[in-house]
């Protein structure tokens, strides 16, 4: 097993690299100079040769990269053009919010799926499966940017009792275990959790029900323990697949959650991505897009380890 | 070893289809029965075709011009007289808008899958058949691309090349191109190892007559039906971005602007606001149910 998370971990390296080369060719696909931001349209030419020096766009772009690589490397991820703060400045405050986010979603999406799953599971081709299978396949088609916007209509607009944007009073925008801030997750976070709820609930049925079919279920009944302890068993059995679906589900919410954050005005990565993109500021969104990604390929690892750490099958892959 | 994800139940579900080889003749006729039985893939059937002819022959059904403002009607109710569906932030009628919308929204979710079923069906074959070191370039490329939540890799290249249509399809096609590689890939290995194609193989067959014959046919029909299961998700995403300000410019009908558009309105008329959503969620989940319908009923092993 050692020898496979070895494996797994060096394997991270080539992904980075190929990573870092996505991120930065990226950004020099996009139409237009990387200085046209930044630089007025009517700026004398030989003021705009001397920028495009100073920020080395004048190189060949694979010198660019290696530049731009090994600033990275010590976390320097330049300056935002719009905002005029270091990019690692910005994301400081941003990820945090989006983690919160989207653990909170996780968290919910996880708790549900896993319930509404194994109920389905157990109860199989009865009303209760049929109603839990309803949920999830309308969870995994509703577009959640909707939902988000119905739910702010319903309990912001109609009934007034939650918040509808923002992460907490007078546009807070770091985050405090004090009960305004937690009301201000509540929506955000439902929105959030029903992807994932409906992805883990058909993961979970599946399994569930692929396990029931197996001998060693039989032979525990035969053996003459209890229903509790059978299920004992079941859940030790389904737990790597689902965990691994939850692993990922937290990496698609860490960078899947733009859409939400757009909705309820959430100040996290998405909305740092938002601007960015609309106020073309390549170095924020080079940023944002890199550190985003490399969350996911750290926890694709993790997700690997602990799944290697509790089916010894998986390393054998 | 990847830092992808190993292969979730639908691609699973796809690779298992291919694992028995040969079909009996009356395949088609059983698949045909099965799904008439399946009222609610019928049913979806009949839904998807009802989008799909609206939003076509929109000229001819809708009531109103779609791109007339009327300052008068603005945001006008739910019912009101003329408007059967209330009117938009311009006074524009909501039920015409809707059918028309579902040209761009279907096209823009559509045409991604379609593409992307091409080249990652042609990228895993060729991986899968090969083999080596052909399989190991393709497939490491595609993990990068795994590297990225689908939703980012959207927005982040949408965002890179500027907002409108035809890179928003580019953004979403790329972004289909590695999972319909990797299940295409995973079916192309399995087949190639079945003992027919080795007899094939040893009785002097060339290469492409063993794709063409051989392995195509046993490979085409479950990757079909995996590109099928992702085009909700794509309809989503492709109004996502939409609805981010990176797809469809205003003033054209579609379903993710519309709703970015009326978002400002929801504390004047609500509901108006939330309709754009509903048939983005009705023709997603119609699609999802078809796809899963299409899956049990061309499941050989049943």
């Amino acid at each position: 097993m050692l020898n496979y998370i070895i494996r797994r971990v060096l394997y991270v390296i080539p992904i980075g690299l190929g990573v870092t080369v996505l991120v930065f060719a990226l950004v020099h696909m996009s139409p237009g100079d990387p200085l046209s931001a930044v630089v007025p349209p009517d700026a004398p030419e030989e003021m705009v040769q001397d920028l495009r020096k100073a920020y080395g766009f004048d190189k060949p772009l694979p010198v660019q990269y290696v530049t731009w690589l090994g600033r990275v490397l010590v976390g320097d991820l330049g300056v935002s053009v719009a905002r005029g703060r270091e990019v690692v400045e910005e994301l400081r405050i941003a990820v945090p919010n989006t983690f919160i986010l989207a653990a909170g979603g996780t968290l919910l999406g996880f708790t549900l799926g896993a319930i509404l799953g194994g109920i389905a599971g157990f109860f199989q081709g009865r009303w209760i499966d049929k109603l839990a299978t309803s949920i999830a396949i309308t969870g995994v088609s509703v577009p959640h940017y909707w939902l988000g916007l119905v739910l702010v209509i319903v309990f912001s607009v109609e009934m007034n009792v939650l918040p509808s944007i923002g992460m907490g009073p007078g546009g807070s925008t770091a985050w405090e275990w004090d009960a305004e801030h937690m009301r201000h997750l509540v929506l955000p976070v439902i929105t959030l959790a029903v992807i994932p709820m409906g992805l883990i609930t058909r993961t979970v049925r599946a399994t569930v029900a692929e396990i029931l079919n197996q001998e060693f279920v039989q032979a525990l009944h035969a053996k003459g323990l209890f229903q509790r302890q059978v299920l004992l068993h079941i859940v030790r059995n389904a737990a790597p697949t689902t965990l691994a679906v939850m692993g990922l589900q937290l990496g698609y919410l860490l960078g899947g959650s733009i859409l939400v954050e757009t909705v309820f005005q959430w100040p996290g990565t998405g909305s740092l991505l938002n601007s960015a993109i609309f106020e073309r500021d390549l170095p924020l969104l080079q940023g944002t897009i890199l550190v985003l990604a490399m969350f996911f390929v750290l926890l694709n690892l993790l997700v690997d380890i602990l799944q290697s750490a509790i089916d010894p099958r998986m390393s054998r892959r | 070893m990847t830092t992808a994800p190993a292969l979730d139940s639908k691609q699973q579900a796809a690779v298992d289809a291919a694992q028995v080889a040969v079909q009996s003749r009356g395949y088609w006729t059983t698949v045909g029965g099965r799904i008439r039985d399946d009222k609610v893939t019928m049913v979806c059937g009949l839904v998807v075709l009802l989008i799909v002819f609206s939003a076509v022959f929109a000229d001819l059904i809708a009531l109103a011009d779609p791109y007339k403002a009327s300052m008068l009607k603005r945001l006008a109710e739910i019912g009101a007289p003329g408007y059967p569906l209330g009117a938009d932030e311009m006074g524009r009628d909501m039920m015409t808008r809707l059918l028309y919308g579902g040209r761009l929204s279907l096209f823009m979710g559509i045409s991604p899958i379609v593409i992307a079923f091409v080249i990652g069906g042609t990228l895993g074959l060729v991986a899968g058949f090969l083999g080596g070191r052909v399989n190991m370039a393709i497939m490491r490329v595609m993990d990068v691309f795994y590297a990225f939540p689908s939703v980012l890799l959207a927005v982040a290249i949408s965002g890179a090349l500027g907002a409108g249509i035809g890179n928003a399809i580019v953004s979403l096609t790329l972004v289909f191109i590695p999972p319909i590689t990797r299940v295409t890939e995973s079916v192309t290995t399995q087949v190639r190892s079945l003992d027919y194609v080795e007899a094939a193989r040893a009785s002097g067959a060339r290469s492409l007559t063993i794709i063409r014959v051989h392995i195509l046919s046993n490979v085409l029909g479950p990757v079909f039906i995996y590109a099928t299961s992702l085009i909700s998700v794509s309809i989503i995403l492709a109004s996502g971005l939409s609805f981010l300000g990176l797809g469809t410019e205003p003033p054209e009908p579609e379903w993710g602007l519309m709703l970015n558009t009326l978002r400002q309105s929801i504390y004047v008329n609500p509901w108006v606001a939330a309709l754009p959503g509903v048939m983005i969620f009705f023709t997603s989940l119609s699609f999802n149910l078809l796809s899963d319908g299409l899956r049990s009923a061309m499941d050989v092993r049943l």
